[in-house]
């Protein structure tokens, strides 16, 4: 009688595997860089070539780097909700602009709005590689030691910043 | 005949001939455009996830030949410019990941499921040739 029931079990197991699976998204890879020091560079400024900033000039400060590209079509998906985030004065946002050409970039924030307190320009995608990136868009929040707290990969949507980001940027400004 | 089955053969084998992907040799010297060849062959595009950066035109996977080859002139080991990936994409980039708590699973599977196939396999002959000595034993008790 037990006999029967191996199928079963064996059945079952299946199931909860395939269900956990149907429930992952595989576009979403964990990072290992969370909990280390973000990636240190010094980027030109998109507008103004000549001024570059540097990670550390962030030192003390919680800040959102938002990677994009005016060649993303996730990156219009999440503008509307960057420039809303912008708004609150939460946090400030740093953008990447990854492999982009400036023209198209200055052309995307004159005709969409400009949620960024910078955007520095990364065209060969190094500091992108650093950071780990591998799609846009791509969002680090970093605590006021330099450190890489969360990385929310894909569009950012009104409800993951509300639920997901916001409360990690409270309690990461209230640290010391 | 013959010669269809020939073009066929051919056909099936040509797209895994390992054509460089790169327009041109990425070094001169055959060694290090060989190992440059293994090391990408070992690394995945994680945009297109299920090709490595050798077999991929995606940008992030020619960014990651580069630092590859790169990291090559530069005199690194195949070790460290593993870990460089790892460090920054974790185990996910590697197509073949290392053993270890999270991925015992996955590499045990295989032989898991290969020997829990011969146990079924072993135990249904058992049962078949053993009811086949029953029918032996019982035939002459038919007879009697």
């Amino acid at each position: 009688m037990w006999r029967s029931l191996i199928p079963i079990a064996v059945f079952a197991v299946l199931v909860w595997f395939f269900n956990r699976g149907l429930g992952m998204d595989p576009r979403i890879i964990p990072s290992p860089l969370i909990g280390k020091p973000a990636p240190e560079f010094s980027l030109p400024v998109l507008g103004d070539r000549s001024r570059q900033v540097a990670m550390a000039d962030y030192r003390g400060q919680v800040v959102m780097v938002n990677v994009w590209g005016s060649w993303c079509s996730g990156c219009r998906a999440e503008h509307q909700t960057l420039l809303a985030i912008a708004a609150t004065g939460e946090v400030p946002i740093i953008g990447l602009n990854w492999k982009d050409e400036d023209r198209d970039a200055e052309k995307w924030l004159h005709d969409l709005g400009n949620p960024y307190q910078v955007n520095l320009v990364d065209v060969e995608g190094r500091t992108a590689i650093n950071f780990g990136v591998y799609g846009a868009p791509e969002t680090f929040l970093i605590d006021k030691q330099g450190n890489i707290i969360h990385k929310f990969t894909g569009p950012i949507y009104w409800q993951a910043w509300t639920e997901e980001l916001l409360p990690l940027v409270r309690q990461a400004k209230e640290a010391t | 005949m013959k010669r269809l089955l020939t073009l066929l053969i051919l056909m099936t084998w040509l797209p895994t001939a390992g054509f460089a992907i790169d327009s041109e040799l990425a070094f001169q010297d055959p060694a290090l455009q060989a190992r440059y060849e293994r090391l990408n062959a070992g690394l995945r595009c994680l945009v297109c996830q299920n090709q490595t950066i050798a077999d991929s035109n995606a940008s992030l996977a020619v960014d990651l030949r580069s630092q590859v080859k790169e990291m090559i002139i530069a005199g690194r080991t195949d070790k460290e410019i593993l870990d460089y990936m790892v460090e920054r994409y974790g185990n996910f980039v590697r197509f073949k990941p290392p053993v270890n708590n999270e991925t015992i699973f996955l590499w045990a599977a295989p032989a898991v499921m290969v020997l829990g196939g011969l146990l079924i396999a072993v135990s249904i002959v058992r049962r078949r040739s053993s009811l086949a000595v029953d029918d032996e034993e019982q035939a002459p008790q038919g007879d009697a």
